[in-house]
């Protein structure tokens, strides 16, 4: 037993001699994805923050009734928008929205080819379902450290932790929905001359849709709490008020920046939410 | 002219299908093969041949294989080996056993369409669009598509429901969607895997008489998968019945219910309803085994009914002294007190329908000559079964 204690198995080491050759190695890669990813956040945010907060939210409650066909979650809508904005955290919201719906966007466009993938082959099912728990599980801080010595501090490293903490479940949920099509789907598709790509795009994701946009509204969700972790590495939103509020015991900044958060999470939700089809 | 021809064709599933192959040659059972090497033997040494615009049943209780073999013919399930040749448009034949991917899509877009148990309707799809949905596989456009699928749709009477979604239908009338979906593909062949076995009795039987219809008119080649003898008997032009992976009769339904060929066969016909399936020729006592008195054939003994014949022809019929009126039938009931006399192809009900009204024995004729009776102990024989169990 004493053997065992006295030579200690050198893990934390090996990590980061890892994350040092990436450093030494791969800089000028994460550089450039630091770079356009920040160019692209940033450059969205300027526009949005140049568009009069008037139009974006006619244009809000016109997306909100284009989806959903609800008054009432129109009325909600601007009345959550414009009491954002009486609280002055309009700004704020505009950065914490697009880094939420870029993360959201990056997790949707690798998770769900990934979660095809898994489904259609089950030992990449097998081999990637530890990593994605392991994604999902292991503290958020614990990654947060490389991620900020790769990418630097500001809204970059905020991003990749977001994506990192919610890419499992576009992936999951896409690779549950295509594996649980009713084979008779499946088997007249086939029967009537499906190939494999009009099989997949013609019967396999429709059969699917409500489980992959589960796992979107849910990946829009798991980044959306992840604003205040991205707000400790510099990245702009509703996170940072949280995080002052907190370093300077203020509670009536901490309370608004909160009440913000709750109600951006709850029109994403409203707005992503499938109309009810009853199958 | 023979549309399906398939022969000695085995469908082994599992892993290991040459050794079940192997192990099926030296006459091992189902049950030794899949404890020796945990494949399922589907269809072993299946042959049948399928004619142009006949409807050939394959008939059996569930894990007979009767799917199995029914989805070899759109490659749903894979050939272990033997041959399964289908007639291609013009001219030349297609063996599924062999044939690549791109002939195998071009059987399924051109040739082959199927129905199935469970509808399989594109829940998020309209009605239309469910039928249209081969024709999207085709490549056909949209325009045109939607626009066959709205003729088919009205051929199965539902085209006031072309843009609703399939669960706003019973059941009947999705499987109608399956139906014209299948219709619209224009293949000359068409499988249904027990198509109507999902659905109550009262409209199983109106589908039945649906697709008998169609049928008049389409002359489509059609093999039909059902575990009903009755529904086998009412719409097989041929019928085969598999029992544990092998077809072990073939024939035309009358055949079937006559002559089983096995106990198994036996006991499914016994439970049959002859009425539907016995014809007057099987039924009655022939003209030769007909007592003779004098110039009068004796028809019932018992009753002092009797005919007499001028050069086969029916000259005279009567009861003992009395000379009766005849008159010959072709639809509807029989006139009481006087003989019916009607084609010996007559069916069953049709003939019991006349001995009630008619209140006497029915005569049978074949090209005006008259080739039998039909008495109430031919009835009851065939009503008691005993035309299924051999005597």
């Amino acid at each position: 037993m004493n053997w065992i204690i006295e030579h200690k198995v050198p893990m934390g080491q090996w990590i980061e001699s890892f994350v040092d050759w990436l450093v030494g190695n791969a800089a000028g890669f994460f550089d450039a994805i630091s770079f356009s990813l920040e160019w692209l956040i940033l450059g969205v945010t300027d526009i949005l923050l140049l568009s009069p907060p008037s139009l974006l939210i006619t244009l809000t409650a016109a997306l909100a009734w284009w989806l959903q066909r609800s008054l009432g979650l129109v009325v909600f809508i601007v009345l959550s928008l414009l009491l954002i904005a009486n609280l002055g955290y309009w700004s704020e919201m505009i950065e914490t929205l697009v880094l939420v719906l870029m993360a959201a966007f990056i997790c949707v466009l690798f998770g769900i080819p990934l979660g095809i993938l898994a489904a259609h082959y089950p030992k990449f099912h097998t081999i990637i379902r530890p990593v994605l728990d392991l994604m999902q599980t292991i503290p958020t801080f614990v990654y947060l450290i490389p991620t900020l010595i790769l990418f630097g501090l500001g809204v970059v490293p905020g991003l990749i932790s977001t994506i990192i903490f919610a890419i499992a479940a576009p992936v999951r949920l896409t690779a549950l929905g295509i594996s649980s099509v009713p084979e008779e789907l499946l088997e007249a598709g086939k029967a009537f001359g499906a190939t494999r790509r009009k099989l997949l795009f013609k019967v396999e994701l429709p059969a699917a849709m409500p489980n992959i946009m589960a796992g979107v509204t849910q990946c829009i969700m798991l980044s959306l709490s992840m604003v205040v972790i991205a707000a400790l590495v510099g990245a702009d939103g509703l996170g940072k008020p949280v995080v002052r509020a907190l370093n300077t015991v203020n509670i009536a900044q901490g309370f608004e920046a909160g009440l913000a958060i709750v109600l951006v999470a709850i029109m994403l939700d409203r707005l992503c939410k499938q109309p009810n089809r009853n199958n | 002219m023979n549309m399906i021809e398939i022969e000695n064709l085995d469908v082994v599933f599992g892993n290991n299908p040459e050794q079940a192959l192997k192990l099926l040659d030296e006459n091992l059972s189902r049950e030794e093969i899949i404890d020796k090497t945990g494949s399922v033997v589907g269809v072993q040494n299946a042959n049948l041949t399928i004619k142009q615009g006949e409807i050939c049943v394959l008939m059996g209780l569930s894990g007979s294989g009767k799917s199995s073999l029914l989805r070899t013919l759109n490659g749903l399930n894979p050939i272990t080996r033997g041959s399964l040749r289908v007639k291609d448009k013009e001219e030349g034949t297609i063996d599924i056993a062999t044939c690549d991917e791109n002939t195998l899509r071009h059987l399924r877009t051109n040739r082959i369409s199927m129905v199935f148990q469970k509808f399989a309707l594109m829940p998020w799809l309209t009605v239309a669009e469910n039928v249209a949905f081969g024709l999207e596989m085709k490549g056909i456009n949209k325009r045109e598509r939607l626009e066959k699928a709205k003729e088919k749709l009205e051929m199965v009477g539902l085209d006031q429901w072309a843009n609703s979604k399939p669960h706003e239908l019973s059941g009947g009338m999705q499987q109608r969607v399956g139906l014209a979906r299948a219709f619209a593909m224009d293949t000359d062949i068409l499988l249904m895997d027990e198509p109507f076995s999902a659905l109550d009795p009262l409209i199983r039987s109106q589908l039945q008489d649906e697709l008998l219809e169609l049928q008049q008119k389409m002359k489509k080649t059609i093999l039909f998968v059902s575990h009903d003898l009755d529904e086998a008997l009412k719409i097989g032009t041929n019928i085969a019945i598999m029992e544990s992976a092998k077809i072990i009769q073939h024939g035309t339904p009358e055949d079937i219910v006559l002559n089983p060929k096995t106990p198994y066969v036996e006991a499914f016909v016994a439970h049959t309803n002859p009425l539907n399936v016995l014809g007057g020729d099987t039924l009655m006592t022939n003209k030769e085994d007909l007592a003779v008195d004098k110039d009068r054939l004796i028809i019932d003994r018992n009753q002092g009914y009797w005919v007499s014949l001028q050069e086969g022809k029916i000259l005279k019929a009567g009861k003992g002294e009395q000379e009766l009126p005849y008159v010959a039938w072709q639809a509807g009931d029989g006139e009481q007190g006087k003989f019916a006399v009607a084609s010996s192809a007559i069916g069953m009900r049709d003939a019991i329908n006349l001995r009630y009204t008619s209140r006497l024995p029915v005569l049978l004729t074949q090209d005006e000559q008259f080739v039998g009776v039909l008495n109430d102990n031919n009835f009851y024989y065939a009503l008691l079964g005993k035309h299924f169990v051999a005597d």
